[in-house]
Formats: structure tokens, sequence, C-alpha cells
């Protein structure tokens, strides 16, 4: 087939009601929280002492934390979704929430004895939260995939990732209100671990499904 | 090559002006061939198929141009992204500059004759959907009269050529 027969029969398949990459975005991030809320309600349900927790620092820079990086990477994920719309200096935001942790981590060593930080590190739930971010973000993960399938990624590794630090970012926040293990020592090494877990899972996936 | 013209030219196809949609094409094939033409040897990559897979591609993506923002940067991203691969099925390890941008020098429309791994590809695809692509593509026939042709209805054959085309737009980048 030569290329003017090419160009005549493309031409016949003009009109498109494929969603734009906003509107698919959009949709996306309403289903992949759906996803999560349902599994987190499922196997998990917010701590019972929720209410006065939320009083606490602590507790609330948890979700400062989830929240930024979750945002962070909602802002990249479109891009990387579409051909010859680099990131830009938008990859600086995903470097917001690590920063925020080491302030957190740094305030948390000023503020606590030496003897206590081991107790505070470990915690009783790192197993818990190792298990249960990526059991919360593996679906909101495969969303993200399946909307990244219909978009163009150039990056495919990349934006996979990104779509799994998305899916981290939400799957820790919902996770953030059950867990008892408030201090940023914990929610710097577990939560980072998970969330790695999930990018590392994204770009996997990213590498296999996201090609075009 | 003005940019808001193809954007004019994009819109009015996306919105269903099959004339327009073929203009927008024919001119955005004459850059990407400037494009592939500079940047592929003799014998290793043979320019007009990527040309084809990066139509294709266009085609099928057009969906991710943003209608505000310019044509050029983004097809530019598409027909890297094309020939990067084309490079990487024939075991080449390459690195393409994006500092392109600014080129807008368009090749003429001209091509030497070969068999396009385009034509390959349909050759695979499932009988009704060759049959439609084939009769469109090579007998160069309307959406109507393939309907009558191959006795379907004009909605059935616009299904069978898209689903057609992206079937064979998926076969690249696979083997």
């Amino acid at each position: 087939m030569d290329t003017s027969h090419l160009i005549k029969t493309l031409a016949k398949d003009a009109r498109t009601s494929d969603k734009s990459v906003g509107t698919l975005m959009v949709w996306a991030c309403v289903a992949a929280s759906l996803f999560a809320a349902t599994v987190f309600a499922l196997l998990l349900g917010p701590r019972h002492d929720f209410a006065a927790a939320a009083e606490t620092p602590r507790f609330l820079f948890k979700f400062v934390a989830t929240g930024t990086l979750a945002i962070a990477a909602c802002t990249l994920v479109p891009r990387l979704a579409r051909p010859g719309a680099a990131p830009g200096w938008r990859a600086a935001l995903l470097a917001i929430p690590p920063a925020l942790l080491a302030i957190a981590v740094a305030t948390e060593l000023a503020l606590v004895p030496a003897a206590e930080w081991q107790a505070r590190w470990v915690g009783t739930n790192w197993l818990v939260c190792l298990t249960f971010i990526p059991l919360i973000g593996i679906g909101p993960l495969a969303i993200f995939i399946a909307m990244l399938r219909r978009a163009a990624p150039t990056r495919p590794s990349l934006a996979g990732a990104v779509a799994g630090l998305l899916a981290g970012g939400i799957a820790a926040t919902f996770y953030a209100a059950h867990c008892f293990d408030d201090s940023p020592l914990f929610v710097a090494t577990w939560y980072t671990l998970a969330v790695a877990i999930l990018a590392a899972a994204g770009a996997a996936a990213g590498r296999l499904a996201l090609r075009w | 090559m003005d940019d808001k013209e193809l954007a004019r030219l994009l819109r009015l196809g996306m919105a269903g002006d099959e004339t327009a949609y073929a203009a927008f094409l024919e001119r955005i094939a004459a850059i990407l061939r400037g494009y592939c033409r500079r940047r592929t040897g003799v014998g290793s990559v043979e320019p007009e198929d990527v040309v084809q897979e990066a139509l294709l591609a266009i085609h099928l993506k057009r969906h991710t141009w943003r209608q505000d923002e310019p044509i050029l940067p983004w097809a530019y991203a598409i027909v890297r992204y094309k020939l990067i691969d084309a490079f990487r099925r024939r075991g080449k390890r390459v690195e393409i500059d994006i500092g392109d941008l600014a080129e807008t020098l368009a090749e003429p429309a001209v091509e030497t004759p070969h068999e396009r791994d385009v034509g390959r590809a349909l050759e695979a695809l499932p009988p009704v959907q060759r049959s439609v692509v084939t009769s469109i593509s090579v007998d160069g026939a309307s959406i109507g009269e393939t309907a009558i042709a191959l006795g379907m209805n004009e909605t059935a054959v616009r299904v069978a050529l898209h689903r057609g085309l992206k079937a064979i737009a998926r076969r690249f980048g696979k083997d």
C-alpha cells in the first residue's frame, strides 16, 4: 500500500469520538478513588479513634505527605500520556513529598528522645502497611494503566512508574486513616517502601502494556 | 508549514470533514517524510515505512492532541517514537535529538514504490476487516461503494475500517 492510498483510507475514518486525555484522566481518577475506597472499607476501615487522632499533628501530617504525592503524580500522568507534552518543571513537584518527609523526620528526631526512635521507626504495623498499601493500590494502578493505553505515552516505563506513584498516593491516603503508627519515622520508611512497590509494578506494566 | 492551518484542518477532520482531514494528512506526511529521510541511512530503516506507521499512529491517537496546542511538537514526538521503535526492531540503538522542532521543511510528496510494512500487515487481517480495508485503500472505493459491494451497512463498514486500522497498527512493535 503506498502512502497516498493509506492517507485516502485514513481520511474515510476521519471522525473520532475518542475522549481527550484530560477527560480520560478525570474518569480514571474517579474510578481509582472509588475502587480504593471500596477495598479500604471492606478490608480495613478507619481506626476507631479517628476523631481524636484527627487533632494530632502527626496523624494529620500523614495525609499531607500522601496527598501531595497523589496531587504531584496526578499533574504528571496526563502530560506523560500525550506526545510532546514534556513534564518540564512539573517533574519537580515529585520532590515535594520527600522534602516534607525529610523535614518531618528531622523534627521528630529533635522532639523525641533517641531511646524511642527505634520503636517509632518499626512501629507495630509495618507488615500491614507493606501489605495493604499495595493491595489497595493495585486496582487503581490497573485503572491508570488502562487509561494510559488509550492515550499515547512516548516513555512507557516512566509513565507506568508515575501511574504507580499516583496509585500509591491514593492507596496510602486511605491506609493512613487506618494505621496507628503516626511517627514520620514510620511513614518515611514503610509508606515509602510500599509506594515504591507500586511504582516498580507500574514501571513493569508500562514496559509490557503501554507500547503503541 | 503553518501550524495554525494544520490545526484548523485537523479540527475539521476530527469533526468528520474527510476532505480537510485528507489535506491535513497529506501535509503532515510530507513533513514526516523529511524528518525520517534525514535520519535513516541506506539499507537500515526504510523511511517511508516509518512515515506510514507514524501516519497510522497520528490517526489512531489524534485525540491525544490538545486542540489549543500546536500540532508540530505533538506530531514530531509521535514520529520520533515510531522511528526509534523501527530502529529498535532492526536491532539498533539510536538516540534521536529532539532539537528538531524548528525543522518544518517538507520533502516533495513522492515516494519510491516498495511493498510496505503496512501492506503486509493488511494481509494478516481477519477476512471482513481485510476486505473492507482493501476495498477502500487499494481499490479506492468509498464507504458507500464498499458497503454495497460487500453487502454490509455503512456503519458496519466504518467499524470494520476502524478496527482494521487499529489491528494493522498493533502489528508494529510486536515482532
